[in-house]
């Protein structure tokens, strides 16, 4: 990585984190599960404190002094998230996850605009957050769901994806950052031939937002999600942004509340975006955290962020690379890859591997990762996950290596 | 709650030597259940005679519990009458869900598993083989062939008893 910019504060970063204070079964947490989800920094746990103990109100409705504060400090957090994923404010929509964020579009455009004999076109190294929305509204519409290959680096297959892409294509739905693989795909230069034949291009960026700072205008994509929770937001906000003339062009995903302009008994008509989209009353305190953990990021410069994953990844590489059985599924080169290691140990089954090194405090994930397809490509059954953000360290991935020696001495 | 009380040494001893392993020739069904989960897997197979179990095998992939749990499986079963070792899976389920007090005499080795019960996740683990037994043996009592199932609770209950029955009119 870049070495111009100054090194995070690691003592000091994690001093933001209380949990990490935790002792689990005896001994430090070692939290290695990050693309699960993040920890939090007090800031953003300060945040939503305030906003419940000092202006809780529910928004754009009332007159009083707390409903407008409650407002301005959505509203303000929308602005916040819009510049850091560098879209317009009108075209920032507060979702739950990014799997709701991906069900909009696949709903509210695909099933309004895909017909019978169009492909919408993902990729094998997809979570299946981005696959199952396009294979429901595939079934209702008729459109067909087709995926890019994925090499034997792990990388996107890109020769067949010009074979892949034709005038039947009409939504190219792709992973900014593989859940399971690291690979950080060429999200750019696919939008620029998926838009050569006329498609939508939607970036799944719940791991490319937080650890890599991908945006929608540099993407050059027409949607893109993320989720709070893994960019040290709370759980229960993402976001949905969006090339604001398409948004304009779309009609509703859910109904009720807030996104309506008039209604009467058998008809209504739409609010303005970003809120047409946003049905009932807002997870207002989440994107408030949201907003917190935006400005702690920014604080920071993302770039320094993942400048810190990529040393603490290249270093697991060379750790995990020495130890005899252990099979890496991912790229080989940090550059091409974000913060997270999935392996395999011989023959011990992940579940076996993590139950062991929890039982040392240290936590990773074990299983298919909600990537089915991707794993049967690479003929696993389950991998074990080892993921990292800013407030991972070097002696956090010793204590891996360390566990990692106690499994195979215990099922040997 | 230690590492050592969920993997006791005898379920890495099973896990390591599995007793009954590979398939069974002149198996009377095969059935393969499998987690999709965690990807835990295995084909039993089974072949009765005279109301008692006469052969039983296991080949399988997955975690520790998943095999070891079908190997203490094979070693319960093996040469009992069938009712007998339905009994045997029924006290094997009530230890996963901490139903009643553990009995030992039909639970043999299994008891080693007592400490999996407090890990929820962990738990369709080791019940898979006794699932793939239950499944089994209802088959061969009612001589059905063999099948695929994912993994579920929900197993037939109504086949174990309808092969409870046959069992004991002497299939």
């Amino acid at each position: 990585m870049t070495q111009s910019t100054t090194p995070l504060d690691e003592a000091a970063v994690r001093g933001d984190f209380p949990i990490l204070e935790r002792r689990v079964n005896g001994r430090p947490l070692v939290y290695l599960d990050s693309a699960a989800t993040s920890q939090k920094p007090r800031q953003v746990l300060d945040a939503m404190d305030d906003y419940y103990r000092r202006h809780n109100a529910n928004v754009h409705r009332g007159v009083h002094t707390l409903a407008e504060e409650a407002t301005h400090l959505f509203e303000e957090a929308r602005g916040k998230v819009a510049r850091f994923v560098g879209a317009s404010e009108r075209a920032t929509v507060f979702t739950k996850n990014v799997s709701e964020a991906i069900n909009l579009v696949a709903y509210a455009w695909g099933l309004r605009n895909l017909r019978q004999g169009d492909e919408i076109l993902v990729t094998e190294m997809e979570h299946h957050s981005n696959l199952v929305p396009w294979q429901l509204v595939a079934s209702l519409t008729g459109a067909r769901v087709r995926a890019v290959p994925v090499t034997g680096d792990y990388l996107l297959d890109l020769e067949a994806l010009d074979g892949l892409l034709g005038e039947r294509t009409r939504m190219v739905a792709v992973s900014a950052m593989s859940n399971v693989l690291g690979t950080v795909n060429p999200v750019a230069e696919i939008a620029g031939r998926a838009h050569g034949v006329g498609a939508l291009v939607l970036a799944d960026a719940a791991q490319a937002v937080p650890h890599a700072g991908v945006r929608l205008d540099t993407l050059g994509v027409d949607f893109l999600g993320f989720t709070g929770h893994k960019a040290l937001g709370p759980m229960g906000v993402g976001v949905l942004a969006a090339r604001e003339e398409l948004l304009e062009g779309m009609e509703p995903f859910l109904g009720g509340g807030e996104m309506i302009r008039d209604v009467e008994i058998d008809r209504s008509t739409w609010n303005d975006i970003p809120w047409r989209f946003e049905a009932g009353t807002p997870n207002v305190a989440e994107a408030v955290g949201l907003g917190a953990a935006v400005d702690y990021l920014q604080a920071l410069g993302m770039d320094r962020v993942r400048a810190h994953e990529a040393d603490v990844t290249g270093y697991a590489l060379k750790r995990l690379g020495e130890i005899e059985g252990l099979v890496v599924y991912g790229p080989s080169e940090v550059e091409h890859r974000g913060g997270m290691v999935s392996f395999t140990l011989g023959d011990i089954h992940p579940h076996d591997v993590a139950q062991v090194l929890d039982s040392d405090g240290i936590a990773v994930r074990a299983g298919h990762h909600c990537a089915k397809p991707l794993l049967r490509r690479l003929g696993v059954q389950a991998t074990t996950r080892a993921s990292f953000y800013l407030y991972s360290t070097t002696e956090e991935v010793d204590a891996l290596v360390a566990g990692l020696d106690k499994v195979r001495r215990f099922f040997a | 709650m230690g590492l050592d009380d969920l993997y006791q040494e005898i379920i890495l001893d099973h896990y390591r030597k599995p007793r009954h392993p590979g398939r069974l020739e002149g198996a009377q069904v095969e059935v393969r259940h499998y987690n999709p989960v965690c990807g835990d897997e295995l084909l039993v197979g089974l072949r009765l005679d005279g109301g008692r179990v006469a052969a039983v095998a296991v080949e399988g992939k997955g975690c520790s519990i998943s095999q070891a749990a079908a190997s203490v499986m094979s070693e319960q079963v093996l040469g009992r009458p069938l009712p007998e070792a339905l009994d045997q899976a029924e006290a094997f389920r009530r230890l996963m869900h901490g139903e009643g007090e553990p009995d030992e005499e039909l639970l043999g080795d299994g008891i080693a598993f007592k400490g999996v019960a407090r890990y929820p996740v962990r738990v369709k683990c080791a019940l898979l083989g006794w699932m793939a037994f239950k499944d089994a043996a209802a088959r061969a009592a009612g001589g059905q062939g063999g099948g695929d199932t994912v993994y579920g609770e929900e197993q037939d209950e109504t086949a174990v008893r309808a092969a409870r029955g046959e069992a004991r009119e002497g299939r």
